[in-house]
């Protein structure tokens, strides 16, 4: 019998397909139906965050553009800018304003793990957990549309404040929510979390040990599922994060190996218990009165200089790196998005996996494209 | 948990005042000045060293000095078991742009490395894999620098609006 | 239908054109290509799911360009992904439709000025039938766009041929 003809197939896996959640394109290099290789090309949706930026007039209205870049999260992101301007220019900003955007950030964090949680789902083959997530999502929206008007990207934390004031029945939907949200999770948990078939696909897949995740610089729950216990909220506080208690998830490879997709999952899921738990008491904490725009500065002229400054966005480290050259524009802004960093650990989890597995681990990272691309 | 001046003194008793400077005259925060040739084996030093352990690699960007002509590199780096940073620069001429890699420290540098070579043109020596990431791989001109002009058309779509 | 139901009882005849059956048929399930680009990919994604749904209009989301009938737009198109649109427009049939959402879609939206990656409105490599102008669209706002290519629909005849 002759010898069987054997070679490497090359399939390229987007930009168009259902499960890269955006413009994502992996070329794979397979062998049968082994991965050798997962090479990831960026940039369908570069949209030029950092030159548009360079050529704003103020500091203030790069805000909107910072909102477009992590479009499932856009008051993290709003926060992490406002928080290094701050720091640069020496703003204080009122108890009131800091539990109004810790309110929204943990909102926001639950709207964008519930997207996370519902699309994962999608990928792997149930559709209803989808329609239940996002069903509860559009709860949180309403929170914000009553506030700013706006469903997805809010424009709401300025630099030194708030855009305006939340509505005056503000505190009792936050609680209503508080007290909706908790029975969903298990809900959640029923449907998806513990199903066989998605455990099944997700345990011991696409394991990321974490000496591994660490030399890659991943962060959030990419981090965290490969059992490191690194939560910038609590070990470089912002904010008035450090004045709450919370504890910070790992995973701990109940499914399967430490690191693996089901490991990520979970803490995406456990985290929105912990957001629920800051909501509850930051919401108590919350002044009645008090002006949210005292401190936002007139004219934003800071000194010549530069700031690093990183927060915890539902994806992980959000860094922004300001250069000031002491005018009203800034001179350079880089943001050191938490996607980008963590897709590139892509091709070192992937090789040697299933083909149909790589859904799995791409959606596990949850990617957001205008963030890899920005 | 070490401030930059410690780390500083350190890393000049190590590879000598003309490999790194320090600069804490300048606002917000302290950094120091390496140079291009020697950031690999500073890098290197950095991680290994016991009382240091920088296993972090937070952020790596590529800035275009314009009034200096010179083009920097900066790295911002962090030790997630002792709770110390540090911020790192690389400053070459605008011409001849080469800066060593660190991609073998961290890995993370690898796509950090090609965005910069992407948007401002810096040339990592030693670095794997170095093309366009964001722009296409024919794409004309460095984006991040202050003189750059868009191309007009690319493979006949119109870029201006 | 069930006004003619009461009307007709026995044998079902209904007198129309063929361009009338057609269009009905046409813009009663459209089907859109499960394809989105950025922000307003997720209020696409808002609008298909539970408390939007667009499942009572008929549209449904397919992942093959082959099998779409509708193309939407939902985000900004870069200089880098133009080619691979036009491409995935070319691999529908006929007869197929765009829907352009949001600004960044339609003239580059907020990126029109310093965007040098970003390509100022889609048009300029697909023919495109609704613009839905917002950044991003609500869902309504998509609907109303859909509603729009319905009407578009309604006056089509095969006797012409459809202009692009």
């Amino acid at each position: 019998m002759p010898e069987l003809r054997t070679e490497e197939m090359v399939i390229n896996m987007g930009p168009q397909h259902p499960s890269t959640h955006g413009v994502l394109r992996v070329e794979l290099v397979l062998d049968g139906e082994i991965v050798v290789d997962a090479i990831p090309h960026i940039g369908y949706l570069h949209r030029c965050f950092e030159k548009h930026s360079e050529s704003m007039n103020d500091y203030q209205q790069v805000i909107p553009y910072v909102d477009r870049m992590d479009y499932v999260a856009a008051i993290s992101n709003e926060l992490g800018f406002a928080i290094a301007m701050e720091r640069m220019l020496g703003i204080e900003v009122s108890e009131r304003v800091e539990c109004i955007r810790v309110i929204f950030a943990e909102l926001q964090r639950i709207a964008s793990h519930l997207v996370a949680i519902g699309t994962y789902g999608l990928d792997i083959g149930a559709f209803t957990p989808f329609l239940h997530c996002f069903r509860d999502r559009e709860r949180i929206l309403d929170i914000f549309e009553s506030t700013c008007g706006a469903r997805l990207l809010y424009n709401y934390i300025w630099v030194g404040g708030l855009s305006h004031d939340v509505p005056t029945d503000f505190k009792d939907k936050v609680r209503d929510f508080v007290q909706y949200f908790p029975p969903k999770i298990k809900e959640y948990n029923d449907l998806l979390t513990y199903n066989k078939i998605f455990i099944d696909r997700t345990a011991d897949v696409g394991v990321l040990p974490a000496d591994v995740a660490l030399n890659y610089a991943s962060s959030g729950p990419i981090l965290r599922g490969s059992g490191v216990n690194w939560d910038l909220r609590r070990d470089d506080p912002y904010s008035i994060y450090d004045q709450f208690e919370f504890d910070v998830v790992v995973g701990k490879g109940e499914m399967g190996t430490v690191g693996d997709c089901w490991d990520r999952y979970i803490v995406r899921v456990r985290e929105m218990e912990q957001s629920i738990r800051i909501i509850a008491q930051a919401v108590e904490r919350m002044p009645d009165e008090g002006d949210v725009k005292a401190a936002v500065p007139k004219r934003i002229r800071p000194p010549e200089g530069e700031i690093y400054a990183r927060t915890e966005t539902p994806r992980g480290e959000l860094g922004y790196y300001i250069i000031s050259d002491g005018s009203m524009s800034p001179y350079r802004v880089k943001a050191r998005s938490p996607c980008f960093v963590n897709l590139s650990v892509l091709p070192a989890i992937s090789r040697g996996s299933m083909v149909s597995d790589v859904v799995a681990i791409v959606g596990s990272i949850d990617i957001v494209l205008g963030e890899i691309d920005r | 948990m070490k401030k930059p001046e410690d780390i500083y003194a350190i890393l000049k008793e190590r590879f000598g005042e003309e490999k790194v400077e320090f600069k804490e005259d300048v606002k917000v925060v302290p950094f120091i000045v390496v140079a291009p040739d020697a950031i690999k084996e500073v890098a290197k030093f950095l991680r290994d060293d016991d009382d240091l352990d920088f296993d972090y690699l937070m952020c790596l960007s590529g800035v275009h000095y314009q009034k200096d002509t010179t083009l920097g590199v900066t790295y911002h780096i962090n030790a997630t078991r002792k709770k110390h940073s540090l911020t790192l620069k690389c400053i070459v001429p605008e011409e001849n742009p080469h800066v060593q890699s660190v991609e073998s420290i961290w890995k993370t540098a690898n796509w950090h490395e090609r965005e910069a070579y992407d948007m401002t043109g810096i040339i990592f020596d030693g670095h794997p894999d170095l093309r366009r990431i964001l722009c296409p791989d024919d794409w004309d001109g460095f984006p991040l620098r202050k003189d750059y002009k868009v191309q007009e058309y690319y493979h006949g779509m119109k870029v201006p609006y | 239908m069930g006004l003619l139901d009461k009307q007709f009882e026995n044998s079902n005849i209904i007198i129309t054109s063929i361009d009338n059956l057609f269009n009905w048929a046409r813009l009663s399930s459209l089907w859109y290509m499960q394809f989105g680009l950025a922000c307003c990919a997720i209020e696409m994604m808002a609008a298909a799911a539970s408390h939007y749904d667009f499942d009572r209009f008929g549209i449904i989301p397919r992942a093959s360009p082959r099998q779409a009938d509708v193309m939407i737009v939902a985000g900004t198109v870069t200089i880098k992904m133009g080619p691979r649109i036009k491409r995935l427009y070319e691999q529908m049939a006929e007869p197929r439709y765009v829907l352009s959402m949001g600004s960044c879609a339609t003239c580059g939206g907020p990126y029109w000025e310093h965007g040098y990656h970003v390509l100022k409105g889609v048009d300029r490599v697909v023919p495109v039938d609704v613009y839905i102008p917002g950044c991003p669209p609500r869902p309504e706002a998509l609907f109303e766009g859909f509603l729009k290519l319905h009407e578009k629909i309604r006056s089509e005849s095969l006797a012409k041929k459809k202009t692009a």
